[in-house]
């Protein structure tokens, strides 16, 4: 996993809220084997009409936005464990999801693969969304060691919380797979000493 | 100290915690499949680590598989591809598997309970997140991705915070042709489908404790659906009778004291929860959804609600619905009654009683797709196939199908289908599809008339279809 430590980029703006892990990666994409290339089919029914073509009024076909942050409405990534909708955002090239709410499976997932979800309260969000619409070009800094999110060239901010033993993994590129290897006697004794 | 019936199986599972951190938890049961398994098994290769514990794993194909000539290779070259790598992975791991053709074969959280893996007291996991059906049984059951699939594999264990517990109470009786579809669509309608996030459910109350397990299941399969990891009911003579002497229940005297424990699985008397509601068992009614979650569901005499706010007014335009209107009398052309909520035996066994001597409507297409294999023997050896055919409904070998339409079973695009899958999402069974999330009972009044229809109106018919309770 890569290391994340401070993010500044431009972002775009999905203010739809309860966006399912179906609209993020519909399920007939799901027949890949490997990790890659799912960025492809990010947001396929909204990005893409039937008939193959660019959906001009879907904010990732719309060329004055771009950028590494995805603005989202509240409760993001509801739905279906499919880890694929992580592999998808950060396939497209997104570090950072930014809403006001998150599915608790979909949050796991994405930390589990780099992508760092970063909660909010509804009112910044709004705030958020409105200067991200009306002016493109904003930018915004997300510091994870400090756990801050703030406009740039203004004063807005705000504090978001992390679970500090997935802090200290996206921030040293750590996974969960290195930390429980290290815990395979602690296991095996638990194993051993069940009655049930 | 007073625990819940959640803290008294999570506790028995933890490892040990990290400091200023999760806790470590032990899994006594992984089940995969091949849509969320191939990245997993990956992950073991690159990094070179073994398989842990290949017999606490058992694997099943079901996400993608056709549903018609499941003897024939698979048409489609990438769901050959990934059945395929699941059948070549359990091979090179040992790991036990159920695929297509063999007996056991069915969605994950039909097979796993009916074949007795599923125990009272487990913690459970699989890459899907309607694991939380394994609930039912007093059971730590929730859904993980794929990172999480190869952590198991790799340790028998996740890192895992520790949720927050909520307990739905729903006392009273339920009124007749209201079932636990209905049950739980209500619960998630008065709740919406982020209130569960971060917290495990208990359901309590009389109307759980007098349902069937198929019953317990339907309502803990959907309580992703509100956003909870997982829901549960505690055990009792119910689970205990349901899964004595299945194939891998334990047996005689293991099996007494299994249940002498598994008994001590209640929530105590004082215990208290991060949050509570309770609810009317005579407030339900059968339920109808109208937009693009779960969430948005009515009773079938309500009307749509009137709410101004942008994503639901996306939800009714793409379901072509308007604000105040009323459900009933909707025409409809497709009915799928199948999925992991509403594919077992007693499923069909309600929608069989309800069409005895009927035909359904002619402009409907109606699939009727059992849960696994074994769900599809019983229903031939208790004739509901000759009910279903002669009414003029098809049925279908097991697997997913058209509750996500990976394979070939969608429904086309602008159509309605009264479903009695879990989720009702845009495109969820095939793009542009309409889906609305009903019980097997409304599906099947559906499609004998054609259109949406209040099943309560027709008591005397209700009669003869014995209640799922
Ligand atoms: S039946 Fe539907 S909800 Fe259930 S496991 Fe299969 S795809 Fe998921």
């Amino acid at each position: 996993m890569e290391k994340f430590r401070k993010l500044i980029s431009r972002a775009i703006p999905l203010p739809i809220e309860n966006i399912d892990t179906d609209q993020i990666i519909p399920a007939r994409f799901l027949k890949a084997t490997n990790k890659q290339g799912f960025g492809e089919n990010l947001f396929r029914d909204w990005r893409y009409s039937s008939d193959g073509s660019e959906n001009a009024d879907f904010v990732l076909n719309d060329s004055r936005f771009e950028g590494q942050i995805l603005v989202a409405g509240n409760n993001f990534g509801c739905g279906s464990s499919r880890e694929h909708a992580a592999w998808a955002l950060a396939d497209y090239g997104f570090k950072v999801v930014v809403s006001s709410y998150f599915a608790d499976i979909f949050k796991g997932n994405a930390l589990n693969n780099g992508l760092l979800p970063v909660q909010i309260s509804e009112a910044f969000l709004n705030k958020l969304l409105q200067e991200i619409q009306k002016y493109p070009e904003t930018t915004i800094e997300v510091n994870l060691e400090e756990q801050y999110i703030a406009l740039e060239g203004t004063s807005y901010m705000e504090d978001f919380e992390i679970d500090p033993y997935k802090k200290m993994c996206m921030m040293n590129g750590y996974d969960d797979i290195d930390y429980l290897l290290t815990k395979k006697q602690a296991i095996e004794a638990f194993e051993m000493q069940r009655t049930f | 100290m007073k625990k819940t019936l959640f803290d008294k199986v999570w506790d028995a599972h933890v490892v040990e915690s990290v400091e200023n951190g999760p806790e470590i938890l032990y899994i006594d049961k992984h089940l995969i499949h091949e849509v969320t398994s191939p990245q997993a098994f990956a992950e073991l290769e690159q990094r070179n680590i073994p398989l842990f514990r290949k017999e606490q794993v058992v694997a099943t194909a079901d996400h993608n598989v056709p549903t018609q000539d499941q003897h024939l290779p698979i048409k489609d070259a990438l769901s050959r591809k990934q059945v395929d790598m699941l059948t070549e992975n359990c091979k090179k791991h040992g790991v036990t598997l159920y695929g297509l053709g063999h007996p056991y074969q069915g969605i994950v959280h039909v097979m796993a309970p009916e074949l007795g893996i599923t125990q009272p007291g487990m913690t459970m996991v699989c890459g899907d997140s309607h694991t939380s059906t394994h609930g039912a049984f007093g059971t730590i059951a929730f859904g993980i991705g794929t990172s999480q699939v190869a952590q198991v594999f790799a340790s028998q264990c996740l890192l895992l915070s520790r949720p927050k517990t909520m307990r739905i109470t729903v006392n009273g009786k339920l009124k007749e042709g209201v079932l636990p579809k209905d049950v739980i669509l209500y619960i998630i309608a008065q709740l919406g489908t982020n209130s569960g996030t971060g917290y495990f459910v208990e359901y309590a109350g009389e109307v759980f404790e007098n349902m069937s397990m198929e019953g317990r299941m339907t309502v803990c399969n959907m309580s992703i659906e509100m956003g909870a990891r997982g829901g549960m009911i505690a055990p009792d003579e119910t689970t205990f009778e349901y899964v004595k002497n299945r194939e891998f229940a334990p047996k005689g005297e293991e099996f007494d004291k299994k249940v002498a424990y598994w008994k001590s699985l209640k929530t105590d008397e004082g215990a208290t929860f991060d949050m509570e509601y309770s609810f009317n068992a005579e407030c339900i009614a059968p339920m109808v959804t109208y937009g693009t979650n779960p969430g948005m569901g009515i009773r079938i005499h309500d009307s749509i609600p009137e709410t101004d706010n942008p994503s639901f007014e996306k939800a009714l335009a793409y379901m072509g619905f308007k604000k105040g209107e009323q459900l009933l009398g909707k025409t409809i052309n497709y009915v799928f009654i199948g999925s992991c909520t509403n594919s077992r035996i007693e499923d069909f066994r309600v929608a069989a009683a309800y069409i005895i001597g009927k035909q359904k409507a002619s402009n409907v297409n109606a699939l009727i797709v059992p849960g696994s294999q074994q769900v599809a023997k019983q229903i031939v050896a208790e004739g509901l196939d000759k009910v279903f055919e002669e009414a003029g409904f098809e049925i279908r070998q097991s697997g997913c199908s058209a509750c996500l339409g990976m394979n070939e079973d969608k429904i086309p695009a602008g159509e309605y289908c009264v479903s009695t899958s879990n989720r009702n999402f845009e495109g969820r069974q095939g793009p542009g599809s309409r889906t609305i999330l009903a019980s097997p009972l409304m599906a099947v009044a559906t499609a004998v008339h054609g259109k949406i229809v209040d099943i309560t109106k027709e008591t005397e018919l209700l009669k003869e279809a014995a209640p799922i309770m």
